[in-house]
């Protein structure tokens, strides 16, 4: 299973391409589609200074896996990738990656965009920000 | 018989602990209510049962581990 849940910063690039790199079917990769979150310094007119990501640890990582299952299920896909923060974040750091790989352009994009919008909804992280006017927890999802 | 009972995010500060365990509850609404005095439960709580997503109604049994915790906002 391609899932890790990590409490330090990374690069989401660096993962990718090693990812790629080192799976014994890249030969038949035609497509990459790709997903990065990344902390704003902005929400609802405020200024936020910092993030902690909570999680419930044992439930994240069979939701990531189970996700990666249900993808591989629905699309044609040869590899898969989904790496999650939890911690203390800062604007700019990458909060989730996403990479899906397949021989066809249509499953690596369409997985990539029904994987984040799925973990997005179901898997229990939760945002607490670090605001200008105080810490606020994050109770709702943006439209897209 | 003894019932894991995990509070998370805003719903752990609330409370004011992340964890505790009951004896006994028969659904995951009556595990709600032993620990919190029979507070009114949040419109938006989630709940899960042995980290699967469950309803209140939903019947717990002797080792089940109960989550309760606000919308999910990861991504």
């Amino acid at each position: 299973m391609a899932t890790r849940i990590l409490d330090q910063t990374f690069d989401p690039w660096h993962a990718f391409a090693q990812h790629q790199q080192s799976h014994a079917e890249a030969n038949k990769f035609g497509a990459t589609a790709t997903f990065v979150g990344t902390m704003r310094d902005f929400n609802d007119e405020d200024t936020v200074q910092s993030m902690l990501l909570e999680h419930y640890p044992e439930m994240t990582a069979r939701y990531l896996e189970q996700l990666e299952q249900d993808a591989r299920q629905r699309w044609d896909l040869l590899a898969c990738l989904i790496i999650h923060r939890v911690g203390d974040i800062h604007p700019n750091d990458p909060i989730v990656a996403i990479a899906c790989w397949s021989a066809h352009r249509r499953a690596a994009l369409d997985a990539c965009a029904w994987l984040i919008e799925t973990l997005k909804h179901q898997a229990p992280f939760w945002k607490k920000e670090m605001r200008q006017q105080g810490a606020y927890w994050v109770e709702k999802n943006t439209e897209g | 018989m003894t019932i894991h009972v995990k509070f998370f995010a805003s719903l752990r500060e609330k409370m004011g602990h992340a964890e505790l365990t009951l004896s006994s509850a028969a659904s995951a609404a009556d595990v709600w209510a032993q620990s919190t005095d029979s507070a009114t439960p949040p419109d938006n709580m989630l709940v899960a049962i042995n980290l699967e997503y469950a309803q209140l109604d939903d019947a717990v049994h002797e080792g089940d581990e109960v989550a309760f915790f606000p919308p999910v906002t990861g991504g």
